[in-house]
């Protein structure tokens, strides 16, 4: 177990730095770099110079990438070349929370809407209510998140003014302040995400109700909920974990984009400003970050892989 | 007093792709408190389909049952509901299915597995359960018992596994077992054991089984009725003995000239039905039997014959039995 944990661990570190490596190396492949974003290919060659000199991109790449790995190792990712040059940890320390508790939000939406729909799509096969799960799972996989959260401005913050329409408050307002302005972009979020995972539950579902240990389960007579929530589906949860796991990257995208129909300024919108603006540091500190979550939530789902199934815990 | 279990013209048939195809055509059979009885068949008889109605447990669809009388206990099964069913299961009848490897949930520990029925059944602490599981397991004769308790199914070999299995089905002292192919897919050495301890605890515990098997050699010793199964009838039934010594189907007749036997000449070769099992969406007019028969007449083509006593206690669906039996005296 701990063996299975440490491994796990180390793959995602080396992960980690994968992403992080491309990503240094593809910035400095698309044209335009920072000086022409600042000076709009205006400024005099003199005056070019000494600002690449001060940001130190007139040294090799092999070099800068040196440089820069090492302070990410150290815990600094370095300032944004814009303005009061503010520390890139700052301004993602800043855009996190509220990403996080967009992705948050949205995936216990996402799962509160999904088991119970793929659950009953899945014990109630064919009837209405399965028929109903499977429209819900199309339209919600064809809509486009940002479109879905356009809808929903219309409708409940523009007609019946129940929600903000734009906007973000920190918990430290309130609670209602911070859930009320998280509920539309969130819904808008997981929507897709609760369609794919219904789908899963209801398949993997049928699939494990056909198995002996089910009919075995049903032989001692046992009620239908403990067949079903004890027998049939731990077991279906098995394929679907893998599916969340992967799925959630799906989850921070959408986060992304929903963030700017919002006007959240999360994550997504500090991605996107530092890369119009070539902002080196701020977008390999940002990308370092996703990675980071991305890699760190696939980790807990191998972790919660061994919480399922005796099998993996002691290999 | 009536039978512990009477199936009466049970009729079952599956909807597949070519229509309804009939999968038990009118079985009747009875088990005795106590009693053992085993079901014979090839694969395909209708044999498990049997069992399954039994529990009600039938896949529906694609299976439903067309006709007949499940009587359990004076009470018919089939008029039963769905909760009243349930109770029954596992705590009146218990079933042992032919898969050990896959019919415990990987998922969770053997105890879980042993106790829930009981807590469920016989509404009991769940300590008391483990206690009455280690019992259990020491009865089927698994060593470490509490240790094993807290394992969990990759962790035991298929004989364990089947051990485990019937642990399960016994553990609320039922009336009846009902066990499908038991040993099939459990190495030789091992089948003997596994049959010698249900059939030891059943005896033990009064308990009727109802053995299901392909493999006409194991029933002569473990049971004393004794029913073949071909096509999704009952072609003979009588008492284990009298089957044996004088068979009454050329079918059963057949199955005992194709396995080995020690009460023959040493060296006298086996002789194999001709033919195979019909398929059950095209069965063959008259008796099913009637392609692969020797004795077959004109008239074996013209109606299906009805299983009549020939002797007490035994009956035959054979229009020619009185043939076959001359045959075997002469």
């Amino acid at each position: 177990m701990s063996r299975y944990l440490l491994r796990r661990t180390l793959g995602a570190l080396v992960v980690m730095w994968a992403v992080a490596t491309l990503v240094f190396f593809m910035l400095r492949i698309v044209p335009g770099d920072p000086i022409g974003a600042m000076l709009f290919d205006a400024g005099d060659a003199e005056a070019v110079e000494a600002l690449r000199r001060k940001l130190g991109l007139d040294q090799p790449i092999w070099v800068q990438y040196a440089k820069w790995f090492w302070a990410v190792l150290q815990g600094d990712l370095g300032n944004s070349i814009y303005g009061s040059r503010v520390p890139v940890a700052q301004i993602i320390l800043e855009a996190l929370p509220r990403t996080l508790s967009l992705a948050g939000l949205a995936f216990l939406i996402a799962v509160a809407i999904a088991v119970p729909a793929g659950l009953i799509a899945a014990t109630r096969r064919n009837s209405a209510a399965d028929h109903a799960v499977t429209l819900f799972a199309f339209l919600g996989l064809s809509m486009p998140d940002f479109w879905v959260g356009i809808l929903l401005i219309i409708v409940f913050a523009a007609n019946l003014q129940w929600l903000p329409a734009i906007g973000y408050a920190p918990l430290s307002e309130g609670f209602w302040p911070w859930l009320s302005h998280l509920i539309l972009p969130a819904v808008a979020v997981g929507t897709a995400f609760s369609a794919i995972i219904a789908r899963m539950i209801r398949s993997a579902m049928l699939e494990v109700l056909r198995t002996d240990y089910v009919r075995v389960a049903r032989a001692k007579g046992l009620p239908r909920a403990l067949v079903i929530f004890r027998h049939a589906f731990p077991n279906a949860l098995v394929p679907v974990v893998t599916v969340i796991g992967i799925a959630f990257a799906l989850l921070m995208a959408g986060a992304v984009v929903v963030e700017n129909v919002f006007a959240i300024k999360g994550l997504g919108r500090v991605l996107i400003q530092g890369i119009l603006n070539r902002d080196y540091p701020v977008v390999q500190g940002a990308i370092l970050v996703v990675s980071a979550i991305f890699v760190f939530s696939n980790l807990l789902v191998d972790l919660l892989y061994a919480v399922i199934d005796p099998r993996i815990r002691y290999e | 007093m009536p039978a512990l279990l009477e199936i009466d013209g049970l009729e079952v048939t599956f909807a597949g792709e070519a229509g309804l195809v009939p999968a038990v055509r009118g079985v009747s059979l009875e088990v005795d408190r106590g009693e053992m009885v085993a079901l014979v068949g090839e694969s395909g008889s209708g044999k498990s389909v049997t069992a399954l109605a039994v529990l009600r447990l039938l896949p529906e669809p694609p299976a439903r049952i067309t006709g007949g009388r499940i009587l359990f206990d004076g009470v018919d099964l089939l008029r039963v509901g769905e909760e009243p069913m349930r109770r029954l299961r596992g705590r009146r009848i218990g079933m042992v299915f032919q898969e050990p490897m896959t019919s415990l949930n990987p998922l969770l520990s053997v105890g879980r597995q042993l106790t829930e029925a009981m807590e469920v059944h016989l509404g009991i602490s769940r300590r008391q359960a483990e206690r009455r599981a280690v019992e259990l397991l020491e009865a089927v004769g698994i060593p470490d018992p509490e240790g094993r308790l807290r394992q969990y199914p990759h962790q035991l070999s298929g004989g364990m596994r089947q051990r485990v299995m019937i642990a399960i089905a016994l553990c609320c002292e039922p009336d009846l077992v009902i066990a499908d192919e038991p040993t099939t897919a459990l190495d030789v050495t091992i089948q003997a054991q596994i049959l010698e301890v249900m059939q030891d605890l059943c005896a033990r515990l009064g308990v009727a089984l109802l053995l299901i098997t392909h493999n006409l050699a194991i029933v002569a010793r473990y049971a004393h009725r004794v029913n073949v199964m071909y096509a999704g009838r009952v072609v003979e039934s009588g008492e284990a003995v009298a089957l044996y010594r004088r068979p009454a189907h050329p079918y059963t007749l057949g199955l005992l000239d194709s396995v080995p036997r020690l009460d023959r000449p040493r060296g006298a070769p086996l002789e194999p039905i001709p033919g195979s099992p019909p398929d059950p969406a095209a069965l063959p007019s008259g008796c099913a039997f009637r392609p692969r028969c020797r004795l077959a007449r004109p008239r074996c083509a013209e109606a299906v014959p009805d299983p009549v006593p020939i002797e007490p206690g035994h009956r035959s669906a054979c229009f020619e039995y009185r043939r076959l039996r001359a045959e075997a005296t002469a």
